[in-house]
């Protein structure tokens, strides 16, 4: 009995426990729960405001790096409270990569050092590990054959889609557990975007990947389960198809008919 | 009824568009009027070193001798060294400190903190430089003879730099003190650059598990260009400092000086102190002839900082910023 109860929890990567989070005395996310499947793309849709972002800053202690917010509640990550006593934040963030709505590129460095940081941080220096490892994460992107001759330009010398795609490798380099992405098509084009979700695709048969995304149609396309967040609370969460072909919720069906937002 | 109206509001257009007019030539005057104050003082400068540029010329950059008394031979190249040595030896000490207190001001203190100690760093800044000259010669000078000086030697007194009599003042007191005069305009315009180092960066770093010193890094690598200004304001003070210098290094004419103890000259020190006294037209031409010297390295200090600025902003404007 104990036992099956294990296995059922080794298959969640995230357990969020009674998440609440506040910027300054704005309570931005209110009393979430939700289980979040391993090797499966979650989506997080929601109209602007409603705490999206939020809520996947809080997965990785980001949320905690802004002046004057504060969180309660539990997050389990394979098991252990992040919010734990003894928990370093550096420590999580080394093991869930995150993407963000802007491609941010480091412009002082090269496109090599761009991906090559993550594994300095981590002490990695024996060169020709370092090498294959960047061109893996580089090829992973589907950026390899595009850059391969010129990775001492600068990681600002590329296209938007391709800073995003560099970023992506950049946050792979270091063999993260978890993607977590903050709407990281939303200041590209359509060809670069197509790009970025057939890559999500890709990238979900060995990660864990919570995509927020103000896009539904994105959200549909990509994603195995989705989050319907509304005001901070958790509306609806289910499979992707469930959500969007038969949602319980009547705010939920609202919003996906384009009712408000 | 009605054309008069649109007549009305012909004439207000009009008349908006000669204000817009005057607006511009006005504004454009004024923003000449800089550049004539350049171009004049280059003038004023040649036309006042013209008998030492004809006598010496450039022989005068590289000339080791200054006898205002029986030769009439006059060369810059010891106050030259002297002014880029004590500003060397100001920026090696205040811009590491400088870069210090701006990291800590725009990354790990809260607002009001900031604003309070750099209130009191930008104090600094606002101390005339005669009152550091008598600080430096009461204060500073007999502290640094008594308890820092002889203990350098004792470590490093093996080198030609720190070997040789302690007098007090000389090339390294004015280096310090210089030191302490510029770190106000370095620290202040490192703290805005590195607070402007957009949040993207930041998180992009941290978000790969980085700690608090490994951002840092990231954020100075990309305010270098800020930086690199922020040095350039800091030397070109340094360069043109005058009056405590004068009061401080010893104001010695000499090639080189024994060691940083010893006694040295700068360019602006030997204008301030020996115009008044010279009585010859070519000593008067020769010190002027230093200010045009002066004048030109600041130029070219501020020239070079200026290439390195644009070739590192291009860099950062690759990135879409947000």
């Amino acid at each position: 009995m104990n036992r099956q109860k294990l296995e059922a929890e080794l298959s969640y990567k995230f357990e969020i426990e009674n998440l609440n989070a506040w910027f300054g005395s704005k309570q931005v996310l209110k009393n979430i729960n939700m289980k979040i499947k391993e090797k499966a793309i979650t989506a997080i849709i929601g109209p602007s405001g409603c705490g999206k972002t939020t809520l996947i800053r809080c997965l990785n202690r980001m949320h905690e790096t802004v002046p004057d917010a504060k969180v309660t509640g539990r997050v389990l990550f394979n098991g252990v409270d992040v919010y734990g006593r003894d928990i370093d934040p550096v420590q999580i963030r080394r093991k869930i990569g995150m993407i963000f709505q802007k491609p941010n590129p480091f412009p002082m460095m090269s496109i090599y050092d761009n991906v090559a940081i993550g594994l300095k941080l981590n002490g990695v220096k024996d060169k020709r590990k370092v090498d294959s490892i960047v061109e893996k994460s580089l090829r992973m992107v589907g950026l390899w054959d595009e850059v391969k001759d010129e990775l001492n330009k600068s990681g600002a010398s590329l296209s938007g889609g391709q800073q995003q795609r560099l970023c992506i490798a950049r946050a792979l380099a270091v063999e993260p557990e978890v993607l977590l992405m903050d709407e990281p098509t939303s200041a590209l084009d359509p060809i670069s975007s197509a790009k970025i979700e057939l890559l999500i695709r890709e990238l979900a048969e060995d990660y864990t990947i919570i995509i927020v995304t103000h896009n539904m149609q994105q959200a549909a396309r990509v994603s195995d389960y989705t989050a319907f967040l509304y005001l901070g609370e958790l509306i609806e969460y289910g499979p992707t198809r469930q959500i969007f072909e038969n949602p319980k919720n009547e705010l939920t069906e609202k919003y996906l008919t384009g009712g408000f937002g | 009824m009605k054309s008069t109206a649109s007549f009305s509001k012909i004439a207000y257009l009009k008349a908006k568009i000669k204000g817009d007019e005057i607006f511009r030539l006005v504004s454009a005057f004024f923003a000449l009027t800089t550049l004539l104050i350049v171009v004049l003082m280059v003038y004023e400068l040649t036309r006042g070193s013209w008998l030492s540029l004809q006598k010496f010329g450039l022989g005068f950059i590289t000339g080791t001798t200054w006898d205002p008394v029986f030769t009439l031979n006059f060369g810059a190249l010891p106050l030259i060294l002297g002014t880029l040595t004590t500003s060397a030896i100001a920026l090696a000490i205040s811009v590491p400190i400088s870069i210090g207190i701006g990291l800590l001001l725009s990354e790990y203190i809260s607002k009001r903190l900031e604003f309070f100690v750099s209130f009191i760093v930008e104090l600094l800044a606002a101390i005339p430089s005669v009152v550091y000259g008598l600080w430096g010669i009461f204060v500073l000078i007999p502290f640094l003879r008594n308890n820092v000086y002889p203990y350098i030697q004792a470590v490093l007194g093996s080198l030609p730099l720190f070997s040789g009599p302690i007098y007090g003042g000389g090339v390294l007191t004015a280096g310090i003190v210089l030191a302490i005069m510029i770190i106000p305009i370095i620290s202040s315009v490192s703290r805005e650059v590195f607070s402007a180092v957009p949040l993207s960066q930041r998180e992009a770093i941290i978000s790969l598990g980085a700690t608090k010193w490994e951002t840092c890094k990231i954020v100075m690598s990309y305010a270098k260009s800020g930086v690199i200004g922020a040095i350039t304001l800091g030397l070109g003070r340094a360069i043109g400092e005058t009056m405590a210098v004068t009061m401080l290094i010893g104001n010695k004419f000499k090639v080189l000086p024994s060691s940083l103890f010893d006694a040295w000259y700068t360019m602006a020190a030997i204008i301030a102190n020996e115009f008044t006294e010279a009585t010859s037209d070519i000593y008067v031409s020769a010190l002027i002839n230093v200010g045009l010297t002066l004048f030109l390295i600041s130029l070219m200090v501020n020239v070079i900082a200026r290439l390195i600025v644009w070739r590192t902003l291009r860099l950062v404007k690759g990135v879409s910023r947000g």
